[in-house]
């Protein structure tokens, strides 16, 4: 879904590139072969992002991982959330995706699950609040 | 002198009838300075907004009446109720059980008058309850009850004794400031200014009517560290720890033990040569507006400056020392920092995590596991190359952290596992024992 998301927007850019450049044609030759390999290469490059995001459900936390250079897994425990927040930005709610992020007191805690689909992110969403609720610790 | 309004059962105070007053001078006192820079920067004189400016301090001492007459509080023992606001009127609560810290705030007039501010910071809350000003006998007393009741005792006890553990001489605090970041500044830009006169003394009036209000703000800057810094002494008691300092105005802290969420040394170069180091202490703030910032912690100096000894001892007072064995991280890692590998260190126990970091100045945190928020492994491309990874464990905060840098990947790896662990057993041990109030 992420996939799509970002090669359409991508595709976007090329078409709105050849419209400007409709006037000198080697230069809308140009620019749209340009536009075509960025395309390709960032389907490669979303792929692999695309791939290195993932969460776990454990029993006591909850684990978050994602990036492709920087590489970074994080551990929240059900606890410490202090709040679960389900977000849908504009092009999100083009292809019906919503993110869940999870606050802590700390802010680097840094917990965020983008593209849902819309049930699995209200799921995610009560089990963590019902969760967070049980097993919730002072500061 | 405050005068007690009944209504129902309720026994409302009002602040002290001096306060407006006092506000008033103090801000006219801020605008004079204001004013003397202005005359600095700009010769030809602005004399002719004297008169606004006299007539927006009568306004505002006007506003401030009425303030003073809209707003009253009231401690039922459990409770702190500040109601205030004429036009929009606005009634806060401030639960005991969730306060942070308690500070008695006493300005230079306000010593004159025997008025102080009290300070009361809670997690989560917007911004700190301020009650300016009551009479410094009904704040001490107040100040009082409030520890009372959140540590769980009877409202009436009285302020347990303290046991005093440090004290910082004028001299020494001058010293460090002198050796401090902003003064090597100051002493470059003056060094500048010198070498720009000689060489073309048309350009240095230039650079000294634009460089005048820079060299203020560093000034103040200074002044404000050994102002707020003088005369420092802490102590232990019952209630918590508590500081005093200040040299013009003076400040009484009271931090309660538990509140404490992570310990921090730091070592300048230039004070390396004198085993100096700085004690900090991080609490849970201020909630930021903006939400998921996190509360952003609020950093408390328990030694502004004294030698690594009695920052150790004032240390073990709040977090149990326990001989943590903190071990650096392998050899190859000097490729990836190569300026602070010099300095990185960590460790850890079943109780707290010491993790040591900094390039010229050596930063060492100790964060104890039940305060801990999340577990963070990052690694970055040159760290996967060498195999290393590091290891964040975060506090509540912004900038607090107790970071494991560099480790090799399997035991990075294990201390994601081990410290979750432990941190769980710490959080769950935290939470069972008495007096634990949840904030």
């Amino acid at each position: 879904m992420r996939q799509a998301e970002l090669g359409i927007a991508a595709l976007l850019a090329v078409v709105a590139a050849l419209i400007v450049a409709a006037s000198a044609v080697t230069v809308a030759i140009v620019i749209g072969a340009v536009g075509l390999g960025a395309v390709a290469s960032s389907v490669y490059f979303v792929r692999r992002r695309f791939r290195a995001w993932g969460y776990l459900e454990r029993d006591e936390d909850l684990l978050v991982r994602r990036g492709v250079l920087v590489r970074r897994l994080s551990v929240v425990p059900y606890g410490r959330m202090q709040l679960v927040e389900v977000t849908s930005g504009l092009m999100e709610r083009l292809f019906g995706l919503a993110t869940v992020k999870l606050h802590t007191a700390a802010a680097h805690s840094d917990a965020r699950i983008p593209g849902l689909e819309p049930d699995e992110a209200a799921r995610l969403r009560d089990r963590l609040a019902t969760l967070g609720e049980a097993k919730a610790a002072g500061l | 002198m405050t005068t007690p309004m009944s209504s129902g059962e309720r026994t409302w105070e009002r602040l002290h009838p001096l306060s407006p007053l006092i506000r008033g001078a103090r801000a006219a006192s801020a605008l004079l300075v204001l004013l003397a820079v202005s005359q600095v920067s700009s010769q030809n004189g602005a004399g002719s907004r004297l008169d606004y400016d006299a007539a927006f301090i009568g306004i505002a001492l006007v506003v401030w009446t009425i303030q003073w007459l809209v707003t009253r509080w009231w401690f039922d023992g459990v409770t702190l109720h500040v109601e205030t606001g004429l036009v929009r009127r606005e009634a806060r609560t401030i639960p005991v059980a969730r306060i942070q810290s308690v500070d008695l705030v006493q300005p230079l007039l306000g010593k004159v008058f025997d008025v102080a501010e009290l300070r009361i910071r809670v997690a989560g809350a917007g911004k700190d309850e301020r009650l300016a000003y009551l009479h410094i006998d009904r704040a001490t007393r107040l100040r009082a009850s409030l520890l009372a009741t959140h540590h769980g005792l009877d409202p009436t006890t009285p302020e347990p004794g303290e046991l005093p553990l440090a004290a910082v001489p004028a001299s020494r605090l001058a010293w460090s400031i002198v050796l401090s970041g902003e003064m090597a500044v100051l002493a470059a830009l003056l060094i500048a200014f010198g070498v720009t006169a000689t060489v073309s003394p048309k350009a240095a009036t230039a650079l000294g009517a634009f460089g005048v209000v820079y060299l203020l703000g560093l000034f103040t800057g200074i002044w404000r560290r050994f102002n707020t810094q003088f005369g420092f002494t802490v102590a232990t008691a019952p209630d918590g720890i508590r500081v005093r300092r200040g040299l013009l105005g003076s400040v009484a802290e009271t931090i309660p033990m538990r509140r404490v969420q992570a310990l921090r040394t730091i070592e300048p170069i230039a004070w390396r040569p004198f085993d100096w180091c700085r004690l900090e202490v991080d609490l849970a703030g201020i909630m930021k507006r903006e939400r998921g910032a996190g509360s952003p912690s609020v950093t408390k100096t328990l030694l502004p400056v004294g030698s690594t000894e009695l920052a150790a001892s004032i240390r073990s007072m709040v977090v149990p020392e326990r001989g943590v064995v903190r071990t650096p991280p392998p050899r190859r890692s000097m490729l990836k920092a190569p300026l602070s590998y010099h300095n990185l260190a960590a460790g850890h126990d079943d109780v707290i995590a010491i993790a040591t970091t900094g390039r010229l100045r050596r930063v060492t945190a100790w964060v104890p596991l039940d305060k801990v928020q999340s577990v963070r492994r990052v690694q970055g491309p040159v760290q996967r190359a060498l195999g290393v990874a590091t290891v964040h464990l975060d506090v509540a905060g912004r900038r607090v952290d107790a970071s494991f840098k560099d480790r090799d990947v399997t035991e990075a790896d294990r201390l994601v596992e081990d410290l979750t662990v432990l941190c769980r057993a710490a959080r769950s041990k935290g939470a069972s024992a008495p007096g634990s109030a949840r904030a």
